[in-house]
C-alpha cells in the first residue's frame, strides 16, 4: 500500500521508501522518514500532487513520488 | 567567545539574528564554497561576542554543500557555543536535529522559538523537562518580538565559559553495539569528530568522511562491512535508514514527552485552504488573485508610463530644438541617452515597482507554493512544473519582471524552458503592434485569431523544448508554509534590493545599447539594416523597408510599429501594406528576438549562453510562425 492509496485524512504510518537516495533524502529533510505518521490532507485534480500533513507540517507531494512512498494504516 | 546561530529552514534562526546584529554585519563565505553565512558582533554582559547565522537545513547528513560546511564549521574549534533555533510548534521536527547536534558534543544551549505560534496550535510545552532530558538548557522564547533573547544569550555566554559539553545521546541496543564495535578500531585516530560521531558518519556511509578514514586505516572497510550487513539483514533496511530512523523515533519520544496538547485554536489561518486550494473554488481564486495582481500592475504601470513618456517626448524635442544649429551626432547620441533612460524608467517605475511588491507579498503570504501545487498537473503536460505558470501570466505585461520572477524555480532547466516560454508571450509593447496593425485594420477578430495562434505555438514549443531536454527531477516535493501577515518592511526590502539589481546591472547596458542604435541612425545607414534583415524581409513577402522598424523594433517593441510609419512613409497602413503582409509582419513582430531590457535580464539571471540559445530559438520560431501566417493569410485575403 503506497500513499496514493491512502485514505482521506486517516493517518497512516510511513513503512517504506523505494526510491533513488536523492528523492529520500530530500523526503526526509521534510520529515518523511519510516516511521512518522502522515496524513493526507488533500489532493489536486486532475492528477495534480497531494498535500500531506507531517507533524503539523504541510507538504505537497507528486503522485509519482507518493507512490513510492510505502504506507500502513493502524 | 563565538556563538553559532543553528536551526532549520523557517525555525526563525535569522530573525533572533536581525534582533541582535548591529548595522556591521557581514557576509562571509565558507572558504573555497559559495555557502555563505552571516556574521556579526553583539555587547553581552560587559564583553563582545560574535554570532554566526550559518545557514539553515534540515539535517546534518553532508549530503550538500551547505551541510558539510556547517558540520565542519561546528566541530572546528572556531565555535565556542551552539545555539541551537527550535520552532516550537514543529518540536518533534526539530529535535531531529538537535539529536545530531548532541552527536557531535559541542557546547550548546536551545532557543525555542515560535512560543506563540506552539500556544496558538495547543502545543504546551514542559521546557524543564525538555531541557532535562536533553542535558541542554533550554530557553523559550518568541524572536519576532524580541522575547527571550537575552536570556537566550547570557545562558549561551555562562555554557561557553563553563565549556560544559552536553551528554551524547543514546540508540536501540542492536545500533549500539554496532557502533561500539566499530569505534573501537578507531581508538588513538585524529579526526575533527569525536570518535562516536564519527563512527555514527562511517555507519551512514558519510562520503567524504569515509574516504578520509579508509586512507587512515584501508582495513576498516572489511569491518565496516560485516557491521553493517549484521544490521542490514536485522532491520531489513539500509544502515543509514536505520540510524536516522533512530534518531527521528528518539525526537518523537522526547516530544511525546514533553507536549501536553492542549486545544487547537481554528483560525481563518486554517481554514484558508480549504477555499483557496479546493478542487474547484481554488482555481476560481486562482485566476481572481492573478487577474487582481496583473489589473493592479499593469494598470497602474499604465497611468504612470502614459505622462511620464508623454515628459520624456516632449524634453526630447526640446533638446532637438535647442541643439538644431549644433553637431547633429551629438543630438542624436542624447537622443539615445534619452531614450535608453526613458526606457528604463517606463520599466522600472510603472511596472517593477509594483510588480515586486505583488510578487513579495504573495510571497511572504505563502501563495506561491499554492500556485504551484493547484498548476502542477496542468503545467506537467507541457512537460514543466506547476510554478513555471507565473512567469507565463506575467509576461502578458512586462517581460523583464516574468524572467525575474523564473527565479522561484529550482530546476534550470526548468528556468531555461520557462524563460524561453515567457519571451514568445506578446507583453503590452507587443500589444499596441497587434492592435494598431492587425485589430484596427482587418478588425478584432483576426488580432483574437493571432492571439491563438500564439498560445498555440507557445504550448508547441513547450512539448518539443520537453523533448529535447528531459524532465529529471522525478515530481514536486515542496513545503507548503503557514500563512503568515507580511511585514511591510521585509516586502519593501526584498523589492528594493531586486530594483537595485535592475538599476545597476540592466539599466547601463540598455542606455549603451540605445545610444549605439541612435549613432547608426546618424551615420544614416537604413540601407545597410535594410539589407541585413532582407532574407527575412523576402521569405515572409515584406517590403525590404521593414529591415530598419524591426532592428529598432529589439530597443523597444512599439518602435516596430511607430517606426514602420516612417520607413514606409505613411502611417496609413492598409495603402502601404496588404493584409497578409499586416498579419506576417504582426505576428513575427510577436514572436522574433526580445527586446534589449529583456535580453539583458535573461542574461543576467540565466548567463549568457542562454540569452543567445533564446534569441535564436525565438527568431526560428518567428521565422516559422511568420510562415505559416503568411499562408493562412493567403488562404483568408
Amino acid at each position: 500500500m503506497t500513499l496514493l492509496d491512502a485514505p482521506l485524512g486517516k493517518t497512516v504510518i510511513i513503512i517504506d521508501y523505494r526510491g533513488g537516495k536523492g528523492v529520500y533524502s530530500k523526503l526526509r529533510q521534510l520529515g518523511l522518514t519510516p516511521g512518522r505518521k502522515v496524513k493526507v490532507l488533500r489532493y489536486a485534480p486532475l492528477g495534480g500532487p497531494l498535500m500531506v500533513d507531517v507533524g503539523g507540517r504541510s507538504v505537497a507531494l507528486g503522485r509519482g513520488i507518493a507512490d513510492r512512498v510505502h504506507i500502513e494504516v493502524r | 567567545m563565538r556563538f553559532g546561530l543553528i536551526g532549520q529552514p523557517n525555525c526563525g534562526k535569522s530573525t533572533l539574528f536581525n534582533q541582535v546584529a548591529g548595522y556591521k554585519a557581514e557576509t562571509g563565505n565558507f572558504t573555497g564554497t559559495t555557502v555563505s553565512f552571516m556574521e556579526s558582533k553583539v555587547r553581552l554582559l560587559g564583553d563582545v561576542v560574535d554570532v554566526v547565522d550559518l545557514p539553515g537545513t534540515y539535517t546534518l547528513a553532508g549530503t550538500n554543500p551547505a551541510e558539510r560546511e556547517v558540520i565542519k564549521y561546528l566541530t572546528s574549534n572556531e565555535i565556542d557555543v551552539v545555539i541551537n533555533v527550535i520552532d516550537a510548534s514543529n518540536l518533534a521536527h526539530g529535535l531531529a536535529m538537535t539529536v545530531e547536534l548532541l552527536e557531535l558534543s559541542v557546547p550548546m544551549v536551545i532557543g525555542l522559538n515560535m512560543m506563540d505560534e506552539a500556544d496558538r496550535l495547543g502545543i504546551h510545552i514542559d521546557v524543564k523537562m525538555l531541557s532535562d532530558l536533553l542535558d541542554v538548557p533550554v530557553i523559550p522564547m518568541i524572536a519576532a518580538k524580541g522575547r527571550g533573547i537575552q536570556p537566550l544569550f547570557t545562558q549561551a555566554y555562562q555554557v561557553g565559559k563553563t565549556n560544559r559539553m552536553p551528554e551524547q545521546p543514546r540508540f536501540s541496543s542492536d545500533v549500539e553495539l554496532a557502533i561500539k564495535d566499530i569505534q573501537m578500531k578507531l581508538a588513538g585516530l585524529n579526526s575533527h569528530l569525536n570518535l562516536r560521531a564519527l563512527t555514527i558518519k562511517l555507519l551512514e556511509e558519510d562520503e567524504s568522511i569515509v574516504s578520509e578514514i579508509l586512507i587512515k586505516k584501508p582495513d576498516l572497510q572489511h569491518d565496516l562491512n560485516r557491521v553493517m550487513n549484521t544490521l542490514n539483514q536485522q532491520r531489513g533496511r539500509a544502515v543509514d535508514w536505520i540510524i536516522s530512523g533512530e534518531r527521528i523515533s528518539l525526537a518523537d519520544q522526547i516530544a511525546g514527552q514533553v507536549i501536553v496538547r492542549g486545544k487547537r485554536k481554528i483560525t481563518l489561518r486554517d481554514k484558508l485552504d480549504d477555499i483557496l486550494l479546493h478542487p474547484i473554488f481554488g482555481y476560481f481564486t486562482l485566476i481572481l488573485i492573478l487577474y487582481l495582481f496583473f489589473q493592479g500592475v499593469y494598470s497602474l504601470g499604465g497611468w504612470i508610463e502614459k505622462p511620464l513618456m508623454i515628459y520624456f517626448g516632449l524634453f526630447e524635442e526640446w533638446l532637438l530644438t535647442l541643439f538644431s544649429q549644433g553637431d547633429g551626432f551629438l543630438t542624436q547620441i542624447l537622443v539615445g541617452l534619452i531614450q535608453g533612460v526613458s526606457g528604463g524608467v517606463a520599466i522600472v517605475l510603472p511596472y517593477l515597482i509594483p510588480f515586486l511588491i505583488g510578487l513579495g507579498l504573495l510571497e511572504d503570504i505563502g501563495y506561491l507554493p499554492r500556485i504551484a501545487f493547484l498548476m502542477d498537473a496542468l503545467m506537467h503536460k507541457l512537460g514543466l512544473h506547476g510554478k513555471s505558470i507565473l512567469p507565463f501570466i506575467l509576461g502578458f505585461g512586462c517581460n523583464v519582471p516574468a524572467i525575474m520572477s523564473t527565479r522561484i524555480l529550482e530546476d534550470k532547466r526548468e528556468r531555461f524552458i520557462s524563460a524561453t516560454l515567457t519571451t514568445m508571450v506578446p507583453c503590452a509593447a507587443r500589444l499596441a503592434v497587434v492592435f494598431g496593425l492587425v485589430a484596427f485594420y482587418l478588425g478584432p477578430v483576426i488580432a483574437l485569431g493571432i492571439y491563438l495562434f500564439n498560445l498555440f505555438m507557445i504550448a508547441l514549443t513547450a512539448r518539443l523544448l520537453s523533448k529535447f531536454m528531459p524532465e529529471t527531477s522525478p515530481g514536486l516535493i515542496l513545503e507548503m508554509p503557514v500563512y503568515r501577515v507580511p511585514t511591510f518592511r521585509a516586502v519593501v526590502n526584498k523589492a528594493w534590493w531586486r530594483i537595485r539589481e535592475f538599476i545597476v546591472e540592466a539599466w547601463p547596458l540598455l542606455i549603451l545599447g540605445s545610444i549605439i542604435l541612435a549613432v547608426f541612425n546618424y551615420l544614416n545607414i537604413a540601407n545597410f539594416f535594410n539589407n541585413l534583415v532582407l532574407p527575412i524581409s523576402w521569405l515572409l513577402g515584406l517590403p525590404k523597408e521593414v529591415g530598419v522598424p524591426l532592428i529598432f523594433g529589439v530597443l523597444r517593441k512599439e518602435l516596430s510599429l511607430v517606426m514602420l510609419g516612417q520607413a514606409l512613409g505613411s502611417m496609413e497602413f492598409s495603402q502601404v501594406l496588404t493584409p497578409v503582409q499586416m498579419i506576417t509582419y504582426a505576428v513575427f513582430v510577436v514572436f522574433y528576438i526580445p527586446c534589449l531590457a529583456t535580453m539583458i535580464v535573461i542574461r543576467k539571471e540565466l548567463g549568457a549562453r542562454s540569452m543567445w540559445h533564446i534569441t535564436g530559438i525565438n527568431v526560428l520560431i518567428a521565422l516559422i510562425s511568420g510562415l505559416i501566417a503568411r499562408l493562412l493569410a493567403m488562404l483568408i485575403f
